[in-house]
C-alpha cells in the first residue's frame, strides 16, 4: 500500500516537473517509470557548488542525514563523493571508479558525475559517459532552450550528446562601483565598459587605477580566461604536440608588466589575500569572473562580517557591478554526466531534466543565485524585464548584459589536456611574474611538469 | 645403550631443526609475495612504455632503456639535488646538536637535572604525523598565518610573503620540521654510544688535564665514529625518502622552480597523478639502487673487524708504545 | 700516638712549599668550578631554547584549536579559547570531512598492522635463535639485507599487484605485508639472545609440549617488554603512513587520518573555518603525543635497547 503511494507520489511529481519540459515519448529500452532501480544513487564531484544547487531546487529533495547523505522522496539515496581536484586527484579517482563500475556493487557504482569545461571532451569522448538522448532519454525538446555551445563541448565524435549543463558561462569583468566613480568619474556600467572595451584601453585604466593608489587586478592568472579562450588553435594538435598560441603569450607578457609596474597584487587565484582582495580591506578595481562566480565567490569574499546576513551595509554588498570587459569569453562550467553502468538511469534523467531542461528551475536559480543559466526562455524573461535588477550588484540587471552575448560563446578550441595546461602554465610562469626565474626556466619548468601528467604529449621543438 | 642413546639424540636435534624452517615460512612467504614480487614487478616496469592517457592505457610497451633515459634527461637528477640539499641542511645542525647533547647528557661533571624532562622533550615531535606536522607549518608559515603577522608586527618585512615563493625559506622550513622530528632519536642513539665508552678513558683524560673541547675531539668523537656513521649513513637512507613533509607543505607543488622537490614526490606524481609506471618503474630502481649502495656502507662499516685497527690507529699505538716505552725508562 | 701523628700532618701542611701547592690547587678548582657552572648555563639555556622550539608549534596548534576561525584570522595568541567545544562539534558535523570514520579507519589498520609485524617478527626472531639449521646464517644475513632497503621502492609493484587481484581501495595491501618486518626481527632476536634460556625451552620439551605451545606459552611472556615497545613503534608508524595508502585508498569513507589532512590542504586550507582545520590537526596529532607521555621512559628506552650495535 505504501508503495503504491509512493509510486502515485512519485508519478506526480514526475508529471509537474515534466509540465515544463514537454513529453516524454516512449523511446525503447529506456527506463520510463523508474522501477528496478537502485537504492543508491552515487554522484561525484570537485566541490559543493551543484550540491548546492541540487539541495535548493531538486523538488524530490527531502533532507541530508548525519552522513551527508541526501534522501529523496522515494527514499533513495544520494551519496556525494567530493574530490578536490588538485593533483589531478579529482579525476584519478574518477577514472579508477568508472572503470570499475561493470563489476562494481549496485550501492557503489557511479551514477552521475561532473566534469568541467576543461575535461569534459576527455569524457565526453570516451565509452565512460552515456549518450543523453539515446541512453537517458532526454528529448530534443528537452534540451531545445540549451545554448548550443553547452551542446557542442560535451558532443563526441559521432555526434552523441553525453553531458548536460545547467550554466552557462560568460565571462564577465566585476568592478567595484566606489573605485570607479573616484577614478573614473562615473560607476554606470556602459561608461565603465567604454574605458574597458579593449586591451589598450583596459591596460590605461591600470596606469590611472595605480596613480591613484589601487591595483587593477589581484592575482597573476586573473585574466587568463580572457586570453586563453581567445586562441585560434586547440592547445594539442593531432600529432600530440602543445601548440602555444599567441594569445597565450600575450597573456604572459602583459601579466608580466602588470606585475613589474605593481597593476596586480601578486595573488595566485582563490588564495587568502586574492578572496580577501575582495572584501572592504582590499584595493582592488575589478576581477574577472563568470557568471557562476557572483554568487559562489564573489558575494561571500565582499562581506565584512561573514556570519551577519548578505545586505547592503555589509562589506561590499551592492558596491559590485559587472560589465563585459575588454575581451570576450567563457569561463568554466560544470556538465553532468551519467556514468556507463550506472543502476538508476532514470534518476539520473530526472536529476538532469530538472535542473538543466527547466525553465522554472532555471528562472529560480538565475534570480536567487545570479547565475547564468542555461535556459534561454528563462534568460530572455529576465532580461527583459526592466524591474529587475540584482541587489548584490547595486540594482544591476546583469542578465540583459548577457543574454546578447551568451548566444555567441565559442568552444571550438577545446582539447582534453586543457585543464593540465592551463593549470601547468599558470603555475610555471607564477614564478616569473615574480621574478624567481626567467622566461626560458618558466617554460622548462612548464614542460617538465606536463611530462608528468600527459607523458604522451610532445615539446614543439623551435 | 650409548649409540641408542646417540641416535635418538640426533633425531631429536634433526626433527627440532625442521622448526626452524616451519616458524620461518610466514616471514618469507609475505615477504616474497608482498615484497620480492613487487619489487620484481617494479624493475620490470621500469623497461616497458606504460602510462595512462585519460581513460585509456598505453602499453606496457617494451622500450629498453628509453626510460631511463628519460629520467635523466628530465628532471630526476635536479629532484635528487633538492633531497640531498634538504638532507645537508637539516643533518648538520641535526648532528651538531644531538653530539652536544649527548655529551652533555653524559657528562656527570655537569650534574644536570631534569635531564629526564629535556630528553622526553626533544624526542616528542619524533610521533608526529608528520603529514600533520607539515599542514601544522604551512598554515603557521601561510601568507596569512601568524608567523608573517608577527614578521610584519616587527616590522622584518613590509607586506604579506608568500614562503612558496623564497627557494630558501621552503627549503629552510622543510629542513627545520625534519631536524625537529628526528634530532631527539638521533641525541638517544649518541648517547647510548658515549654511555658505551668506558668511564676509564674519561678519568684518565681528566688526570691528564683535558679540558672539555679537548677531551670531545680527541677521545669522545674517535670513539664514537662507528655509532655516529652508522646514524648519518641510515638518517640518509631515512633522508632519500623525504615525502610526506615536503609534499604537505608545498601542496605538492614542490615550491618555486620546483626547487624542493624531492624523489619521492617525482614518484609519487608518477605513480598516483599520470599513472606512468615505465618511468615511476625506473625511478624506483634508481632509488634501489642508492638506498642499497648506502645500506651497503652501513653493512660494510659495522661488520668490518673490531680487532682491526685502521692505519691511523695502529700509528697512534706504536708512537704510544714508543714514547710509553721511554717513559718507563 | 696518634696526637704525634696529627702534629706530624700539622708541621707537613704548614710548610711553604705545601702551602703554595695547596693554594695552586684551591685556584685551579675554583676556576674549573666557574668553569663547569659557565658551562651549566650555557648547557640549560640550550636545552631551554630547543625545548621551547620543541614544544611550540605544538603550543600554536592547542591554542588555536580553542579559538574561533574570525578570532585566528586576526592573529596570535598566547591564551586558550573558548571554542574548543565548538570547533570539535564542528569538525565531526562536517560531512565532506568523514573524520570519525577516518580515526576509526586508521586504528583499526594501525592495531592490525602492529599486531602482524610484531606476532610474526617475534616467532620468525625466536625461529633464529632456537633452532639449528642448515642455512640459518645465510637466511639470517638476507634478513638483515632486506633490513635496509625501504618498502617504499616496491610500491609500484604492489600497487600492480593488488590492482590485478582487485585489491584497490582495500586494507589487505597495507596490513598483510606487515607481517614481514626484518628490522623487528632484528631487534627481537638481539632482546631473545640477551634474556632467554635455552634450557626453559628443553625442560618444557621434556614435559612434552609442542613447539608452539611452547612458544606461545613460554617465549612470549618473556618477550613481552620488547614486543610492547615494538608493538608502540609499528602501530605510530602505521598511523602516520601517508605515501602508499595514499595510492591504495580511493573511497572518502575508507581514508585515514593523513589522507583526510592530505586532501583538506589540497583544497587550500586557509580558506576554511580555521577553527576546524586546527581542531583537525590537534586530532591527528595530540592523542599520540599524550600517550607518548605517558609511556615515555618505556619508549625512549626502548629506542636503544637493541638497536645500537658495537
Amino acid at each position: 500500500m505504501q508503495k503504491k503511494i509512493l509510486r502515485l507520489v512519485v508519478g506526480v511529481g514526475t508529471i509537474a516537473a515534466l509540465c515544463s519540459c514537454g513529453d516524454t515519448s516512449n523511446v525503447s529500452g529506456i527506463n520510463t517509470d523508474g522501477t528496478n532501480e537502485g537504492d543508491v544513487l552515487n554522484i561525484r564531484c570537485w566541490n559543493d557548488e551543484f550540491q548546492g544547487r541540487f539541495r535548493s531546487y531538486y523538488p524530490d529533495y527531502m533532507e541530508t542525514d548525519s552522513d551527508g547523505n541526501d534522501i529523496l522522496r522515494d527514499g533513495t539515496k544520494v551519496v556525494w563523493t567530493i574530490t578536490a581536484n588538485e593533483d589531478n586527484a579529482y579525476q584519478n579517482a574518477l577514472d579508477v571508479a568508472l572503470k570499475a563500475n561493470e563489476t562494481a556493487d549496485a550501492d557503489d557504482k557511479v551514477d552521475m558525475f561532473l566534469m568541467e569545461a576543461d575535461y569534459a571532451l576527455k569524457y565526453a569522448d570516451s565509452d565512460y559517459s552515456l549518450d543523453v538522448k539515446n541512453d537517458l532519454g532526454l528529448t530534443d525538446y528537452d534540451l531545445s532552450q540549451q545554448y548550443q555551445y553547452t551542446k557542442d563541448i560535451v558532443t563526441d565524435s559521432n555526434g552523441a550528446l553525453k553531458g548536460v549543463s545547467w550554466q552557462a558561462c560568460p565571462g564577465l569583468f566585476a568592478y567595484r562601483r566606489d573605485i570607479a566613480k573616484e577614478v573614473l568619474g562615473t560607476d554606470d556600467p556602459d561608461e565603465v565598459q567604454q574605458h574597458l572595451s579593449n586591451w589598450d584601453d583596459f591596460n590605461d585604466v591600470a596606469a590611472q587605477m595605480k596613480d591613484k593608489g589601487y591595483y587593477m587586478l589581484s592575482g597573476y592568472d586573473d585574466a587568463y580566461r580572457a586570453y586563453s579562450n581567445n586562441i585560434s588553435n586547440p592547445l594539442v594538435n593531432d600529432n600530440d604536440e602543445i601548440v602555444i598560441d599567441p594569445m597565450i603569450e600575450e597573456w604572459i607578457d602583459t601579466t608580466k608588466y602588470y606585475s613589474d609596474m605593481g597593476y596586480n597584487h601578486g595573488t595566485t587565484l582563490w588564495d587568502t589575500t586574492w578572496s580577501a582582495d575582495q572584501g572592504p580591506n582590499g584595493k582592488v578595481f575589478g576581477f574577472f569572473y563568470s557568471t557562476w562566480g557572483i554568487n559562489f565567490t564573489l558575494e561571500g569574499n565582499s562581506l565584512a562580517d561573514p556570519t551577519a546576513a548578505k545586505e547592503l551595509g555589509n562589506g561590499l554588498y551592492g558596491q559590485y557591478a559587472v560589465t563585459e570587459g575588454p575581451a570576450s569569453f567563457y569561463w568554466g562550467g560544470s556538465w553532468l554526466a551519467g556514468a556507463k553502468g550506472t543502476d538508476n538511469p532514470y534518476l539520473v534523467k530526472k536529476i538532469m531534466q530538472t535542473m538543466t531542461c527547466s525553465r522554472t528551475v532555471a528562472k529560480h536559480l538565475t534570480l536567487d543565485t545570479l547565475d547564468y543559466t542555461n535556459n534561454k526562455a528563462a534568460m530572455e524573461e529576465i532580461a527583459e524585464d526592466d524591474t529587475y535588477g540584482s541587489e548584490f550588484l547595486g540594482g544591476q540587471n546583469h542578465i540583459a548584459l548577457f543574454a546578447k552575448s551568451a548566444d555567441k560563446i565559442d568552444m571550438s578550441n577545446i582539447s582534453p589536456y586543457d585543464q593540465g595546461i592551463n593549470e601547468g602554465i599558470q603555475t610555471s610562469f607564477a614564478d616569473y611574474f615574480a621574478g624567481s626565474v626567467t622566461k626560458e626556466q618558466a617554460w622548462d619548468n612548464f614542460y617538465t611538469n606536463i611530462a608528468e601528467v600527459y607523458p604522451n604529449l610532445q615539446r614543439i621543438e623551435d | 645403550m650409548d649409540k641408542r642413546m646417540k641416535i635418538n639424540k640426533r633425531k631429536k636435534k634433526m626433527s627440532y631443526a625442521k622448526w626452524g624452517y616451519i616458524l620461518l615460512i610466514p616471514f618469507f612467504v609475505v615477504f616474497i609475495i608482498f615484497q620480492f614480487i613487487p619489487l620484481m614487478q617494479t624493475f620490470y616496469y621500469s623497461f616497458y612504455e606504460y602510462y595512462s592517457i585519460g581513460l585509456s592505457e598505453i602499453g606496457p610497451n617494451f622500450v629498453g632503456f628509453s626510460n631511463y633515459v628519460k629520467i635523466f634527461q628530465g628532471s630526476i637528477l635536479k629532484y635528487a639535488g633538492n633531497t640531498l640539499i634538504l638532507w645537508i641542511l637539516c643533518i648538520i645542525p641535526q648532528m651538531t646538536i644531538s653530539l652536544l647533547l649527548a655529551v652533555w647528557f653524559t657528562d656527570i661533571r655537569l650534574h644536570l637535572r631534569a635531564t629526564g624532562f629535556f630528553k622526553t622533550v626533544i624526542y616528542m615531535p619524533n610521533l608526529v604525523m608528520a603529514s600533520a606536522f607539515g599542514m601544522l607549518f604551512q598554515m603557521l608559515f601561510a601568507s596569512n598565518g601568524p608567523i608573517v603577522d608577527l614578521l610584519m608586527d616587527w616590522g622584518w618585512i613590509e607586506e604579506t610573503f608568500n614562503i612558496n615563493q623564497s627557494v630558501w625559506g621552503t627549503r629552510g622550513v622543510i629542513a627545520l620540521m625534519n631536524f625537529l622530528m628526528w634530532f631527539g632519536n638521533t641525541t638517544i642513539l649518541l648517547m647510548a654510544g658515549v654511555m658505551g665508552i668506558d668511564n676509564s678513558v674519561y678519568e684518565a683524560a681528566t688526570i691528564d688535564g683535558s679540558g672539555p673541547f679537548k677531551t670531545f675531539f680527541h677521545i669522545t668523537m674517535p670513539l664514537l665514529m662507528p655509532i655516529f656513521i652508522y646514524v648519518v649513513i641510515t638518517s640518509l637512507i631515512g633522508g632519500v625518502q623525504l615525502f610526506d613533509v615536503a609534499q604537505i607543505f608545498t601542496s605538492g607543488s614542490g615550491a618555486v622552480n620546483n626547487s624542493s622537490k624531492t624523489l619521492m614526490m617525482y614518484l609519487y606524481k608518477l605513480i598516483g597523478t599520470s599513472k606512468n609506471y615505465g618511468e615511476a618503474g625506473a625511478v624506483s630502481v634508481v632509488l634501489f639502487v642508492l638506498t642499497a649502495f648506502l645500506s651497503f656502507l652501513v653493512f660494510a662499516f659495522t661488520h668490518r673487524n673490531p680487532n682491526k685497527l685502521s692505519r691511523k690507529q695502529r700509528r697512534l699505538v706504536k708512537e704510544y708504545q714508543l714514547k710509553g716505552g721511554e717513559k718507563d725508562a | 700516638m696518634l696526637s704525634s701523628s696529627k702534629s706530624l700532618e700539622v708541621t707537613r701542611s704548614e710548610k711553604p712549599e705545601n702551602k703554595r701547592m695547596k693554594i695552586t690547587f684551591d685556584k685551579a678548582a675554583k676556576r674549573s668550578k666557574i668553569v663547569v657552572i659557565i658551562r651549566k648555563i650555557i648547557v640549560y639555556i640550550v636545552l631551554i631554547l630547543l625545548s621551547i622550539l620543541c614544544v611550540f608549534p605544538f603550543y600554536i596548534l592547542i591554542v588555536n584549536c580553542t579559538r574561533s576561525n574570525f578570532e585566528i584570522q586576526q592573529g596570535f595568541s598566547f591564551t586558550f579559547g573558548n571554542f574548543f567545544l565548538y570547533n570539535w562539534e564542528s569538525l565531526f558535523s562536517d560531512t565532506n570531512i568523514p573524520m570519525a570514520k577516518a580515526l576509526l579507519n586508521s586504528l583499526f589498520i594501525s592495531l592490525c598492522t602492529a599486531t602482524l609485524a610484531v606476532y610474526f617478527s617475534s616467532l620468525t626472531a625466536y625461529a633464529f635463535h632456537q633452532y639449528n639449521f642448515k642455512g640459518k646464517n645465510a637466511l639470517f644475513t638476507f634478513v638483515l639485507l632486506i633490513m635496509m632497503v625501504p618498502t617504499t621502492i616496491s610500491s609500484l609493484g604492489l600497487l600492480t599487484l593488488a590492482a590485478k587481484y582487485n585489491l584497490i581501495d582495500t586494507y589487505y595491501p597495507l596490513i598483510l605485508p606487515a607481517a614481514a618486518s626484518p628490522i623487528i626481527v632484528f631487534y627481537m632476536r638481539q632482546y631473545l639472545d640477551s634474556v632467554m634460556p635455552k634450557e626453559l625451552v628443553e625442560a618444557a620439551r621434556v614435559d612434552g609440549s609442542g613447539e608452539l605451545s611452547i612458544f606461545h606459552r613460554i617465549v612470549i611472556p618473556v618477550l613481552k617488554p620488547a614486543m610492547a615497545v615494538q608493538f608502540i613503534f609499528a602501530f605510530v608508524a602505521s598511523w602516520n603512513n601517508y605515501f602508499f595508502p595514499a595510492l591504495i585508498i580511493q573511497s572518502t569513507n575508507k581514508k585515514t587520518v593523513p589522507l583526510i589532512i592530505a586532501g583538506l590542504v589540497a583544497s587550500d586550507p586557509t580558506t576554511f573555518d580555521l577553527g576546524k582545520v586546527y581542531m583537525l590537526m590537534t586530532i591527528a596529532i595530540i592523542p599520540l603525543l599524550i600517550m607518548y607521555l605517558l609511556l615515555s621512559k618505556f619508549i625512549i628506552r626502548g629506542v636503544t635497547l637493541g638497536s645500537v650495535k658495537g
